[in-house]
């Protein structure tokens, strides 16, 4: 409604963008860019790989543009527009190939979605591209859950998982809830809630280095809450969170660990562990 | 004056160009989901009132002074204050004469300057009447005016206050429109949902903090 | 124990008093409790988030309609207040609000002041102003009043009294009050109770804040608990109103809404126990009341948000401290580890506009970006995205154009080349696979400290192989591209 008496000029009074409408899922396609996120890529190769595996496991031919590094975030949130405009383009060039961008991470699936259009506010010419991106752009288990429709047969032995979803993730592409729903669906592990579940573990991207001792106070107690819930470890769909709980938890001299969901998923309905043990 | 012209063309100057948005006030939010059968807004007020430390008793458009006088003496209390120029004053009044009872009534009948001291410490409860009630908050609406002044309901540890069961509208909204607030407000207007309180030390709730520790509704059925 | 932070006595800059802050377990406790409690009353004022969500968008059109229309808004309201016999003043600057206030006091021979809460005289630090013009001006709020007994600012803007426990404000009552120590809560509201009577009995003047001005029916509106703020507004001869310019509302059903939100977003309540809705002074024949009222209006740095229709959003602020409840940054180190009047994350996009982002650069920084203020805030104020961009003002560099007070207050040449070394390393795909290339191969190599991020972790070491080498094996395998 309020687009009926939407000023454009650029001294016009701002309204709140209205809520977004559930987002309208396509049919399964038979190919899918991967973005592996600059993370996942230095840190976290394997779940970028099982992220891949688990898309062929339903049929899809997997594409991974060499030409791709890093959303532009870092700068972004730090307040570098132009530096993270440049690096926003390059990405730009390589993804914007009319096809799923699938992305192992909710907070870089955001940028893309959410956030490109603040980034390119005002030029047309890009707006446009960015607007084809949002689009295509899907995290791995929003993919999974609505557009694969995956029907999954869980090979793991029983287990207790707590689940940690990065706050971008959570609030710009729910992610938690489509994790939540991936868990559900195996039968043998059970996924518990840990103590104040939905607060941030402290990383936040620069503010990890700007404000160390907030920053790791909040690591802290994310750790802890996470070691108390009773779960033999924690899967997360972000690997900028997952580099701070588990950097801080091997600091702490602690065995607890966290793992990317793709690579948990990928154990559980590939039987990789159970090979492994047999 | 200067500040007063430098800040308006400032705001002027930062809205060039742009036009003032629409009124689209949407009532339908703030009426929709506060609706109540006639029959339940009153269980809806008191359930509300009673939560927040409100003794609520249903009562005779008769009889109420009798319940005041008993609401007074099971308290030890030893006077009321009452605005004798209302209806309900008189009525009261009318009450004290014929049952004469050890409490003394006391009239606010003279400007504040001229006993602050009795009524700030000397003075134990207080009735007043109401203009209606709210069920959406659990709310009572009070005007005070020239015979029932504002400070009646603040200043007693005890607030009596009468509430006609017809008076009651669902929510803010509704009372505003069904008595035409916005052509016109007293010099005061007061919404009171339960007595003082606060939560400052510890979130600890405490009554009684700087107005009445005790509120009391008389819910008067029409007959 | 919570160590006292005076008022006069504000040292170091946010990360050192956060250090501090985190330290201090009594603290830290304090606020996670009251934070948590804080948090679950809230989400039970709003079982149904159809309904929280259409008032939160109701909430913020309201706002914006207003301050689409501000300038005249404010003129009706001072048409109508004048009409219903109420005195109204403008200020620019918290010097001359605090001159404005201090007239007015003279002129009555005033010596004593009790106040209701108000932000915004906190803003103007009115109690020194006064105290030095040898007028004693009392906090009345029990909060308000506990933190001016121990020398302090409020840590919270609901709860200004939040970072001290029952022993704290026993022994504070005990130290200046001479009353013997209690553990109970209710005889310490008590003693503030007795102590403050006095006081609003024998006040010259009463200052109060204002939640919402009406320009329609000319009317302040305030809402409260405790009582005090009717007695500021109602015992003493003469009632000051301070309050910003961003204030005023259109209509009054506008308030319909904004109560709601307010009330039940600050601490859970439907409704506060006192809605006060002020139009005028004292009729002649009426037998209390202030005689005069006075409404204050302060610009401080608001008109310089208003300016920038990004930032004029902070103007939808109506105070009821729900982003700092849910703040994780402030949850643990507090309100006073901000320095400034406003704390948390509503502090951080506001007090820039007042004092300069110079006096705090760290602000903007200072949060993780989760995002939960904004997603409680009812006035929906896209508190993130404005965060982010103070980042941006605060990096820029003196060439570039400041869109803030003080803007380039963080700039620094080394750190933009880094950013800039960032970009050439992400947007030149050859680049970016040889730093791969080189983070894989030499990762025995990595550092064992990595500047603050090792304080908290160890330092991460890169994979054997990337993603992009695995990938393009894998692939291959696959037989693909």
């Amino acid at each position: 409604m309020s687009e009926l008496f939407y000023d454009a000029a650029p001294n016009a009074t701002r309204v709140a963008p209205e809520r977004p409408v559930p987002r309208h899922y396509p049919a399964k396609p038979t190919e899918v860019i991967l973005f592996g996120t600059c993370v996942v890529d230095l840190f976290f190769p394997e779940a970028g790989l099982d992220a891949i595996r688990l898309l062929e496991r339903e049929g899809i031919r997997v594409h991974f543009p060499a030409n791709q590094s890093c959303c532009g975030q870092p700068a972004w949130t730090s307040g570098y527009v132009a530096e993270a405009k440049a690096v926003a383009r390059a990405q730009l060039e390589v993804l914007d190939a009319g096809l799923p961008v699938v992305v192992p991470s909710g907070s870089c699936a955001g940028m893309f979605r959410q956030h490109y259009r603040e980034l390119f506010a005002g030029d047309a010419g890009m707006l446009e591209k960015v607007e084809r991106l949002s689009e295509q752009t899907f995290e791995l288990a929003e993919f999974l859950v609505h557009v694969c429709q995956v029907n999954w047969q869980d090979l793991g032995s029983p287990t207790r998982v707590a689940l940690h979803t990065s706050c971008s993730a959570r609030r710009e592409m729910n992610t938690h809830l489509h994790a939540r729903e991936l868990l559900g669906k195996l039968s043998n592990v059970e996924r518990v809630e840990h103590d104040h579940e939905s607060e941030c573990c402290g990383f936040g991207g620069t503010f990890s280095v700007r404000m160390p001792e907030i920053s790791g106070a909040m690591v802290k107690d994310k750790t802890q809450s996470l070691m108390a819930s009773g779960a033999d470890e924690m899967v997360t769909a972000d690997g900028g969170c997952l580099l701070n709980i588990n950097g801080s938890l091997d600091k702490q001299g602690e065995v607890f660990r966290g793992r990317h969901l793709a690579s948990f998923l990928w154990e559980r309905v590939s039987g990789a562990a159970k090979e492994e043990v047999a | 004056m200067n500040a007063r012209n430098n800040i308006l063309n400032k705001l002027r100057a930062g809205l060039s160009g742009a036009t003032p948005r629409p009124d689209d006030f949407d009532e339908r939010l703030v009426t929709e989901p506060w609706q109540y059968a006639p029959e339940d807004r009153i269980g809806r007020l008191r359930s509300l009132m009673e939560a927040v430390h409100t003794e609520v008793h249903t009562v005779g458009s008769k009889d109420w002074p009798k319940t005041v006088a008993g609401i007074l003496s099971r308290r030890n209390l030893n006077n009321l204050l009452y605005a004798p120029e209302t209806d309900h004053g008189k009525q009261l009044g009318e009450h004290w004469q014929a049952t004469e009872p050890t409490i003394e009534l006391v009239a606010y009948d003279r400007p504040v300057e001229e006993w602050k001291d009795t009524l700030f410490w000397g003075v134990d409860a207080s009735i007043t009447g109401t203009v209606g009630g709210i069920a959406a908050t659990g709310s009572l609406v009070l005007w005070p005016d020239r015979h029932e002044p504002r400070l009646m309901s603040l200043l007693p540890p005890l607030h009596i206050a009468l509430l006609r069961a017809s008076q009651v509208e669902d929510n803010l909204y509704t009372m505003m429109q069904r008595h035409n607030w916005s052509s016109g407000l007293p010099t005061n207007a007061l919404l009171i949902s339960g007595p003082s309180k606060t939560a400052d030390i510890e979130q600890v709730l405490a009554y009684g903090a700087h107005g009445p520790k005790e509120l009391v509704v008389l819910v008067i059925e029409d007959e | 124990m919570s160590q006292r932070i005076p008022v006069t006595e504000l040292t170091g800059d946010f990360r050192q008093r956060a250090k501090e802050a985190l330290g201090d377990d009594q603290l830290r406790t304090n606020f996670r409790n009251a934070m948590d409690s804080l948090m679950t009353k809230r989400a039970d004022a709003f079982p149904d988030e159809e309904e929280r969500e259409g008032l939160r968008e109701l909430g913020n059109r309201i706002k914006a309609r207003a301050l689409s229309r501000l300038p005249d808004l404010l003129e009706q309201l001072e048409t109508r207040l004048t009409e219903n016999g109420v005195h109204v003043h403008w200020a620019e600057t918290v010097e001359e609000a605090n001159r404005i206030v201090h007239g007015i006091i003279e002129r009555r021979q005033g010596r004593r002041v009790v106040k209701g809460k108000s932000m915004v005289s906190e803003e103007m630090e009115m109690n020194d102003y006064l105290a030095g013009r040898g007028i004693e001006s009392l906090e009345s709020d029990m909060g308000e009043y506990i933190v001016q007994l121990d020398n302090e600012k409020p840590s919270h803007i609901i709860m200004p009294a939040i970072h001290k426990n029952r022993r704290q404000v026993s022994r504070l009552f005990h130290d200046h009050l001479g009353e013997p120590e209690t553990d109970d809560v209710n005889e310490l509201i008590r003693i503030g109770r007795r102590a403050l009577r006095r006081k609003f009995m024998e006040a010259d003047v009463g200052v109060s804040g204002v939640n919402f001005a009406i320009a329609e029916t000319g009317t302040l509106l305030l809402v409260e608990n405790e009582g005090n703020g009717r007695m500021s507004t109602t015992a003493p001869p003469v009632h000051i109103a301070v309050t910003g310019i961003e204030k005023v509302v259109q209509n009054l059903r506008d308030v319909v809404p904004l109560l709601s939100l307010l009330t039940r977003s600050a601490l859970g309540q439907p409704i506060t126990t006192y809605v006060n809705l002020i139009s005028g002074p004292r009729k002649p024949e009426e037998l209390d009341g202030p005689e005069e009222v006075h409404l204050v209006l302060l610009d401080n740095g608001r008109t310089g948000a208003f300016a920038d229709a990004q930032m004029r959003q902070t103007l939808n602020c109506i105070r009821c401290g729900a982003c700092m409840n849910h703040c994780p940054v402030y949850t643990r180190v507090g309100g006073h580890t901000y320095g400034e009047v406003y704390p948390g994350p509503i502090g951080k996009i506001i007090t820039p506009h007042m004092v300069g982002l110079h006096k705090v650069p760290d602000h903007p920084s200072a949060s993780s970006l989760c995002g939960a203020c904004g997603e409680v805030c009812p006035v929906k104020i896209p508190i993130p995205e404005l965060l982010q961009r103070l980042r941006q003002e605060n990096v820029k560099s003196p060439e570039e154009e400041p869109g803030v007070k003080d803007g380039g207050a963080k700039y620094s040449r080394s750190e933009r080349l880094i950013w800039r070394l960032w970009q050439q390393l992400n947007s030149r795909p050859g680049i970016y696979r040889l730093f791969l290339w080189g983070a894989t191969r030499f990762r025995k190599l990595t550092p064992k400290k990595a500047g603050p991020w090792t304080d908290n972790h160890t330092a991460p070491v890169p994979a054997r192989r990337s993603l992009h080498d695995l990938a393009k094996d894998h692939l291959a395998r696959q037989g693909g591209q």
